[in-house]
């Protein structure tokens, strides 16, 4: 096969091309390629359709992340008529992206093992791959499930307004017994229209409807939109910004795997660590307020910089805070891994094995518990992560302990991160104009949120407007996780293995 | 066992001491409402008003600024010309009707609109309010800044509010988000799980308004576009003291 990833261009994260540098390949080549970079140990960071130059055509573009080369490779291919060859078969984690794009754009994947909308939405051209009459509605899981057949097997049906305080979606087990033989995992309730709202901007609505993408990882996506808006305009923002978002996005990093530990000891009924964890987790939300009034980071990262400065005393008492919650975290955290009785239920349950987890393309805290090692702040670094490296943390057995134990390791390393910055924040003008966004160009922008891989591209128009915007949130790449560690569980393990991901959906609906 | 007593001597006891004692202290550079200082506003100036993203600040309504639309995001101070615009430092934000969320833009004119329900209602949920949680489209972040209540240092199970796991255990809903089309028929059949008298609690700009996404196709712009809404709580997010603060004097507990 003579397609290779030497016929895609070349893009550092945080960076921006001329549309026309993206090359458009042959549809076979470009499949060609991404299958054979993913068995190289590329990963599909994006897949997806935008409008191509002559009419009838959907151009597919896609982001291959080569962790080990520090490079994106980008390329695209123009699909004619309504229908392609799958990729799926070849490329097992392009199912998802695969499926957006037929609900997107009403073009059929032939040969799709499961095709099925993603967000049950009408399509952007009005072609529909799954002939739903025009006039009605369509409801949100709607169509059939995966079931299995046979003697005493059953369904068990949850959703989509859940027992917690938490965002709907709707699981559907295939049981015998308590023991689940398959989860199938139909979102879509949460769906805001994100993508098509971002369309024609930048405007004075984008970066907020960025920070509510999913808004425990507000600073996540709103860094990862300031990168492509900087790239764009041409226009880095100074040290000391980078240096703010880093910390910000460590607190917020720190904030949930807090309150995720604490969640899961309170899933398996240990509730002195998830007493102490739900408080704990404020303080540090609490942390992020003093730097910006705001506990999810709204307002502090803006394109050219960040919305606020922290002059020496809001430092030093950040400083002092952060030394209080590590105390308080490691008291609470470390009594999970002393008692039996939570070991017993974390160790084994809910096994993503290395290998499932890379052919799925999992990210994140989830990837890296598997063992796989990758973190977009050390294998693509952008902002301050080129200067200040954190290590990575990873874990082998892939189960409910592996993802607890990568997040405590991730918070240690992330209460290290703080405080170094706090020690050298470098000086000069947090936030500087960030002018115009480049006509005609491509940009992409990955982040290590604290999920995983928070992906973001834009392609400009004539006039430098977004012509397309594309949010792959880490969720995205994850549920597919999720379901598969529910695989020979018992049901009752949902719960810890559903927090032990804890996946958004809201940025997985966009 | 006795590594838990020494966390928990560690740990020390962390409810705080609020509506009893004085609230919790708020970040300095914390957003309330914005409040224009009318001796700097300069007339025919609409600088904030351009930058508002969610018409908030409408030039068409002068004077007036709808809590109910307002983002409390910092633009509309760091736009104004002539640092007319700041922050005021009040956590109290909530009401029970929507038209009192449009309120005059001055410092002088904050009033504290009401949010007690009434006699009979307060009665029954006065000392027992049980809610269920539907998002609707929220972001999480008014789902997260509301659950936080029930963690140790709130502790709203201490009046009697708690989130329970059924909509048929509940007295009230409270939503979040500004209801994406695909949540319509889940919240209305939740709403109707409900046994009467039920009550509504919006929680959130999305919830009261659509927020940044009012207006799109693919959401019906808050609560009250599909079930009759008791009480509004502002905030994108709200902070946990404006909520927990709206459901005490729902309940008559704080005036």
């Amino acid at each position: 096969m003579s397609a290779s990833l030497a016929d895609f261009v070349s893009v550092a994260n945080g960076q921006a091309v001329a549309l026309e540098r993206v090359p458009v390949l042959p549809l076979e080549s470009l499949h060609a390629a991404i299958a054979s970079g993913v068995v190289s140990g590329c990963r599909v960071s994006a897949l997806f359709g935008a409008a191509a130059p002559q009419p009838g055509a959907t151009r597919l573009y896609a982001v291959l992340a080569d962790d080990g080369q520090n490079r994106l490779w980008v390329a695209a291919s123009d699909v004619i008529g309504d229908s392609y060859p799958s990729l799926t078969p070849r490329c097992a984690q392009a199912h998802l992206f695969e499926r957006e794009i037929a609900e997107q754009f009403g073009l059929r994947p032939e040969g799709h093992p499961w095709l099925k909308p993603v967000r049950y939405r009408s399509s952007w051209t009005g072609r529909d791959v799954w002939a739903r009459p025009t006039e009605e509605t369509i409801l949100p899981a709607a169509g059939d499930f995966y079931r299995v057949e046979g003697d005493q097997v059953h369904e068990v049906a949850v959703g989509p307004v859940h027992a917690g305080v938490i965002e709907p979606g709707h699981f559907r087990f295939q049981c015998h017994g308590e023991q689940v033989y398959h989860l199938e995992i139909a979102l879509g309730y949460q769906h805001r229209g994100v993508e098509e709202a971002l369309l024609n901007g930048p405007d004075a609505r984008t970066i907020h409807r960025v920070e509510t993408l999913s808004g425990d990882a507000s600073v996540a996506h709103a860094t990862a939109y300031s990168q492509i808006y900087e790239a764009l305009a041409g226009h880095a923002a100074s040290a000391r910004a980078q240096a703010l978002r880093g910390i910000a996005l460590e607190l917020e990093r720190m904030a949930t795997h807090i309150g995720d530990l604490g969640a899961l000891a309170g899933d398996v009924g240990y509730l002195p660590t998830a007493s102490f964890c739900g408080r704990i987790r404020g303080d540090v939300l609490n942390m992020t307020a003093l730097l910006c009034g705001s506990r999810f980071g709204r307002g502090l990262i803006r394109p050219g910089g960040v919305g606020f400065d922290a002059d020496g005393e809001r430092l030093a008492e950040l400083g002092r805070r952060l030394d209080a919650c590590e105390k308080d975290a490691h008291v609470a955290i470390e009594l999970l891994w002393k008692t039996p009785s939570v070991m017993a239920r974390f160790e084994e349950v809910g096994v993503v094995p290395r290998k499932v987890a890379a052919e799925l393309g999992l990210v994140g805290p989830a990837a890296r518990a598997a063992g796989l090692e990758r973190d977009i702040r050390r294998d693509q670094p952008c902002g301050i992560f080129c200067f200040s490296q954190i290590p990575l943390a990873t874990c082998e057995s892939g189960d409910v302990f592996a993802r607890a134990y990568v997040r405590w390791l991730e918070i240690q390393y992330a209460i290290a991160f703080i405080r170094d910055q706090l020690q050298a924040l470098p000086t000069g003008a947090v936030r500087v104009p960030a002018g115009a966004c480049a006509p005609d160009h491509f940009a992409v922008a990955l982040t290590e949120g604290w999920r995983g891989e928070v992906c973001h591209v834009a392609i400009t128009d004539a006039q430098g407007r977004f012509a397309s915007y594309k949010v792959v949130d880490p969720s995205f790449h994850n549920w597919t996780g999720l379901a598969y560690a529910l695989r020979d569980q018992e049901i009752s393990d949902f719960p810890i293995c559903n927090k032990s991901f804890n996946l958004s959906y809201c940025g997985h609906d966009l | 066992m006795i590594q838990e007593i020494v966390a928990r001597l560690q740990q020390r006891h962390r409810t705080m001491r609020y509506p009893y004692g004085e609230p919790p202290p708020l970040p300095d550079r914390f957003r309330g409402r914005p409040v224009v200082d009318p001796a700097r506003c300069a007339a025919g100036c609409h600088d904030c008003e351009k930058v508002c993203p969610t018409g908030a600040l409408c030039a068409t309504a002068p004077e007036t600024l709808d809590l109910g639309k307002c983002l409390f995001c910092p633009e509309c101070a760091a736009a104004c010309p002539h640092q007319a615009i700041s922050y005021a430092s009040s956590h109290q934000l909530a009401a029970r009707e929507r038209a009192d969320l449009v309120v005059s833009r001055e410092r002088a004119a904050i009033e504290v609109k009401r949010a007690a329900l009434d006699d009979a209602l307060r009665k029954l949920f006065g000392r027992s309010l049980k809610l269920r949680q539907v998002s609707a489209g929220g972001c999480n972040a008014c789902e997260a800044d509301s659950n936080v209540l029930t963690t140790v240092g709130w502790d709203m199970g201490r009046f009697g509010i708690q989130f329970v796991a059924s909509p048929r255990h509940a007295d009230g809903l409270l939503v979040t988000g500004p209801v994406s089309r695909n949540m319509v028929l889940a919240l209305k059949k939740t709403y109707d799980a409900l046994s009467e008298p039920r009550i509504v609690i919006a929680v959130g700009t999305c919830a009261i308004s659509g927020g940044v996404f009012a207006g799109r196709p693919e959401v019906a712009d808050g609560a009250a576009s599909v079930v009759p809404v008791d009480l509004y709580i502002p905030g994108c997010p709200p902070h946990p003291l404006t909520v927990l603060d709206g459901l005490l004097r729902l309940i008559g507990r704080v005036r």
